[in-house]
């Protein structure tokens, strides 16, 4: 029977083991097997993901595809895993999005590409796990663990600076991790369960919840990143090599989110609210402020991680929005569209800066230069390829009819209802974004032909067509039609709603 | 008191350890040269049937011989266990080693099997003569196998430290022991615990002077700060078989006194005992995991290490329940597996003439060795407690026991120097997967000195992905 098979367990180890077999079969000496196996594997993985969506019940909140067993019996620690309409899009995107970084990487990583391929595939696993997790200690070792893998991406394929990247990426999210765990054994000391179902439940005073809630905002902060704990990202992103940027934007930075959703919010509600002025407050700073950063960056990755972190900040506000206006109207429906939101934005920005970090690539793996002053008059030699980064520069910029306007749209419509100020700073992005994405855009695409280099560039080939179109695909399809990912999200949106109205106190 | 043989039963091991000892060395005397590694498989066997008679006697209950100055309890056997465990891999690991520098001589294992001795009976210590016995059998013979390599004068001033600070250390123990034995009027362990009382009814000057030289004396043996001197050079100096055998199994004995001492002879002083274990670990997690960062050898790197690690230990002893000595138990034998593994790898990469002892030997290790940079990896990350692996549930363990006593902010404090220490285990894994090598020869050993030490690193990655059973193994020797 179909729902006997683990499918989650399949998705999480398949491409963990096809990492191993990438090693042992592919190697360094046989590079072309290691990458077919490894596109194999990830296409295989994805495939696997497609049932989590197509036999989804839309009815229920409840985790779905749950599987359990005791991991260790004496702490009552469970291999616990399930999804929820909130997880479930993330897990899809995770394995989506390794099958565009398998293919963009084909012929351009040339040293030690077998472990390149071997390194994404166990991220791939351990990110999907960290988002079927229902166990804390279980999301802890996946949350940990994915460190390793992007560790080394950073490092050994990265650019210049690669090692102050890494480690700086390293360190920062892992002083994180630590007072999280802190957080959960304190929790587990009170209620004596490890499992996030149990967590929800348990009552706390409102200290208890504040310092909690600080300790789970150290972690899940550094990852989104929100302002001021960002400045590893801009150096990760830019030191990366191109998949690593893409799977740090497009997945990592959500599993952030995701822990403000799933521990945050439910375990400490009271403080969620306590906190939400500041919380929103640091969104909005990450929204203005690092959009007016993103404008005068001379680096066109440095330039859409910025605008990684601004749109972030729209995904942190939609979620501490909600407080307000439980808190001033009471109205469900309202804190519903931010969440929504912020949830929708999180998905959207996975695919646009996906699809941003790749149209650096392109241009990177043929000039080596990430410099907008390094470019200018692309367009006179790769047509193709700048009608497609048009399309998601729009879309970073918030076109309506691309998932960028979609997420930007529904945070701004429900901070209209808790207050006009909020709404108006938030509505600014609208203008910043297309300020600095479409300057980029000009400077680097239109306009004469900049220099010898560009004079020399080869439009994009069938391979990089194949990877623009897979993600051009559902940054329009968000844009146009959202409301397939809307019913999935909102039974398990209403749901956390329900938890984080009742105080705990 | 006659002494019937059931009397002697419960020492069954360590009697036999010793017969074999005694006839080992006679072997050894008249073997000739050629066939020297005759005395390394006596041994290795020696170690193999102990280890399985340790397990035959598994006790349900503790059981008190030789005039209640033995006792064979479950702690006892498993640490035991783990301590012949240990010791069969120092040996194996440093057959080659031995053998490429002209050291492969009967000494090196005949010292070491009445180390292991001395372990024991320091384990099974039910009595602070009993104790001290076990203990000096165990430094006499770590002082001679320090000095080894005779010739090295790294190697004799290492020795000359450890021994004179080690003999300080003795003295200091032993003033602590008579103070005690001046203010209960017996050397008995269970008696000492009476006369303190459960709430330290008993409590006087006398015996808090004590129980301050016993601490000192035994925070100097383990290596805390700010009694931890001897560690870096020992662990620099030392033939790195040396140091991967005092880095590990007496570890686990160190551990044993401790809980001798405090635990079942002084849990009645547990207040003050353990402020005296906050600020030793403390201190050692902060010198230890700063001080390493400026290291450049990985030896003396591992040697601070060592020191970090003995604080994490503590903090399972300060939570003082019954699960917060598991969780410390289970410290310290994660710890020593690692520790194993980390000084086996440089002796798998070390040659005649090559120590492999520099961070900067392992520059590059990925391109020299794929496999070998890996398990390194596994083993530095283990230590510096990153999941999945086995060192991030040793970590968990502690840091567990302390929120549950609602010491929240000492588990916070060692979070963050544990951050700290994260930094530089992952600097070898810089070294080792973002540099290139300077050196390009491939990595020579033997192909069973290659499979132990896979099999070491893949236990700290097996272990971690299922850590119950370990876990569950020390648990239940505190169950009571």
């Amino acid at each position: 029977m179909l729902a006997d098979i683990p499918l989650l367990s399949l998705i999480i180890w398949a491409p963990i083991l096809g990492g191993i077999w990438v090693l042992i079969a592919g190697g360094e000496r046989n590079v072309p097997t290691a990458r077919v196996i490894a596109l194999a594997t990830s296409i295989l993985t994805f495939l696997l993901s497609l049932p989590l969506y197509t036999r989804f019940d839309l009815s229920t909140a409840d985790m779905q595809f749950v599987e359990r067993m005791p991991w260790i019996a004496a702490f009552d620690i469970n291999y616990h895993l399930g999804v929820d309409g909130i997880s479930m899009p993330l897990v899809i995107l995770t394995t989506f999005i390794t099958v565009i970084v398998i293919i963009s990487s084909w012929s351009v990583i040339k040293q030690r590409a077998a472990q390149y391929l071997a390194a994404f595939l166990v991220l791939e696993g351990l990110m999907v796990g960290a988002f079927a997790a229902l166990d804390s200690i279980l999301f802890y070792v996946f949350w940990e663990a994915l460190l390793i893998p992007m560790f080394l991406i950073i490092g050994i394929w990265g650019g210049p600076r690669r090692v102050y990247a890494t480690i700086k990426f390293f360190l920062f999210t892992f002083f994180g991790s630590v007072l999280m765990l802190v957080a959960l054994l304190y929790l587990y000391a009170q209620g004596g369960s490890f499992a996030i179902a149990d967590l929800h439940q348990l009552p706390l005073s409102l200290t208890e919840q504040t310092l909690i809630f600080l300790a789970f905002l150290a972690a899940f902060a550094v990852k989104v990143p929100m302002w001021p704990v960002h400045t590893w990202l801009p150096d990760a992103h830019v030191e990366a090599p191109t998949g690593g940027s893409v799977i740090l934007a497009a997945v990592m930075l959500k599993l952030g989110g995701y822990g403000l959703i799933r521990f945050s919010l439910p375990i400490a509600p009271d403080a969620s609210l306590e906190l939400s002025g500041m919380m929103i407050g640091l969104s909005l700073v990450a929204i203005v402020y690092i959009g007016f950063v993103a404008i005068v960056q001379p680096d066109m990755k440095k330039l859409i991680a910025y605008s990684s972190i601004s749109h972030m900040g729209f995904a942190t506000l939609g979620l501490f929005i909600a407080f307000r206006i439980f808190a001033d109207t009471g109205s469900m429906a309202g804190a519903g569209m931010g969440v929504q939101g912020s949830l929708v934005q999180m998905i959207s920005h996975g695919f646009i800066s996906a699809a941003m970090f790749l149209c650096v690539g392109v241009m990177y793996d043929r000039l080596h230069s990430r410099d907008i002053k390094d470019y200018g008059g692309v367009v006179n030699t790769m047509p193709i390829f700048a009608a497609f980064m048009m399309l998601f520069a729009l879309a970073n910029s918030g076109l309506p009819g691309t998932s960028g306007f979609v997420g930007e749209f529904m945070v701004i419509m429900g901070s209209f209802k808790a207050n006009f100020w909020i709404a108006f700073l938030a509505g600014l992005t609208l203008i910043l974004g297309a300020a600095y994405t479409l300057w980029m855009y000009k400077r680097v695409i239109f306009g004469p032909v900049g220099n010898d280099g560009v004079a020399g560039l080869s439009d994009v080939n069938g391979r990089e067509i194949l990877f623009l179109v897979l993600l051009a695909i559902p940054v329009l399809w968000i844009g146009l039609w959202p409301a397939p990912l809307l019913e999935i999200l909102q039974p398990s949106v209403e749901n956390l709603l329900q938890q984080i109205a009742v105080s705990k106190l | 008191m006659s002494l019937m043989l059931n009397d002697f039963l419960p020492a069954a091991p360590e009697i036999f350890l010793l017969s074999m000892t005694c006839l080992i060395l006679l072997v050894d005397v008249y073997v000739p040269e050629r066939y020297r590694l005759v005395t390394y498989q006596l041994s290795q066997a020696s170690l193999v049937v102990t280890a399985i008679l340790v397990m035959l006697l598994y006790p349900a209950e503790s059981v008190l011989t030789f005039s209640d100055s033995f006792v064979l309890d479950r702690m006892g056997s498993v640490l035991k266990v783990f301590v012949l465990l240990m010791t069969y891999f120092a040996f194996f690991y440093s057959k080659e080693y031995l053998r490429a520098r002209n050291l492969f001589k009967g000494e090196f294992y005949l010292l070491g099997l009445f180390a292991v001795l001395g372990m024991m009976v320091l384990i099974s210590g039910h009595s602070f003569l009993t104790l001290y016995l076990g203990l000096e059998l165990l430094s006499l013979a770590l002082y001679a196998l320090v000095a080894l390599h005779r010739d090295s004068i790294v190697a004799s001033e290492a020795a000359m430290k450890y021994f004179i600070l080690a003999a300080l250390a003795s003295g200091i123990l032993l003033y602590g022991i008579s103070l005690l034995y001046g203010a209960t009027g017996t050397l008995d362990i269970g008696e000492l615990r009476s006369a303190i009382g459960a709430e330290g009814e008993g409590r006087n000057i006398v015996l808090m002077l004590g129980l301050v030289f016993v601490v000192v004396g035994i925070a100097f043996k383990l290596g805390a700060v700010p009694f931890h001197m001897w560690v870096p050079d020992l662990y620099q100096g030392a033939p790195t078989p040396v140091t991967l055998f005092v880095g590990t199994a007496p570890k686990l004995a160190g551990f044993a006194m401790l809980m001798r001492f405090l635990v079942d002879g002084m849990v009645g002083l547990r207040g003050d005992w353990s402020d005296m274990l906050i600020l030793l670990a403390i201190l050692s997690l902060a010198v230890g995991n700063v001080v390493a960062i400026a290291q450049t050898n990985l030896k003396r790197m591992l040697g601070y290490s060592t020191i970090a690690h003995m604080g994490y230990m503590f903090l399972g002893l300060i939570a003082g329940t019954a699960a917060g000595y598991a969780a410390s138990m289970f410290y310290i034998i994660v710890y020593a597996l690692m520790a194993m593994g980390g000084f086996g790898m440089i002796i798998l990469l070390s040659r005649a003439g090559f120590e492999s002892d520099r961070l900067d030997d392992f520059r590059g290790l990925n391109e020299r060795s794929p496999w070998y940079a890996f398990l390194m990896l596994i083993l530095m990350l283990s230590m510096g407690g990153l999941p999945p692996f086995l060192g991030f549930w040793a970590k968990w363990s502690v840091l567990r026991e302390l929120v549950a006593v609602d010491m929240v902010w000492l588990a916070v404090v060692s979070v963050v120097f544990s951050l700290i220490g994260l930094f530089y285990y992952i600097r070898i894994v810089r070294l080792m997967y973002f540099e290139k090598p300077t050196d390009h020869s491939a990595v020579a050993a033997p192909a069973d000195m290659r499979v132990m030490i896979s099999t070491n690193a893949l236990a700290i990655l097996a272990l971690g992905l299922y850590p119950g059973a370990l876990m569950a193994l020390c648990i239940s020797a505190f169950a009571i």
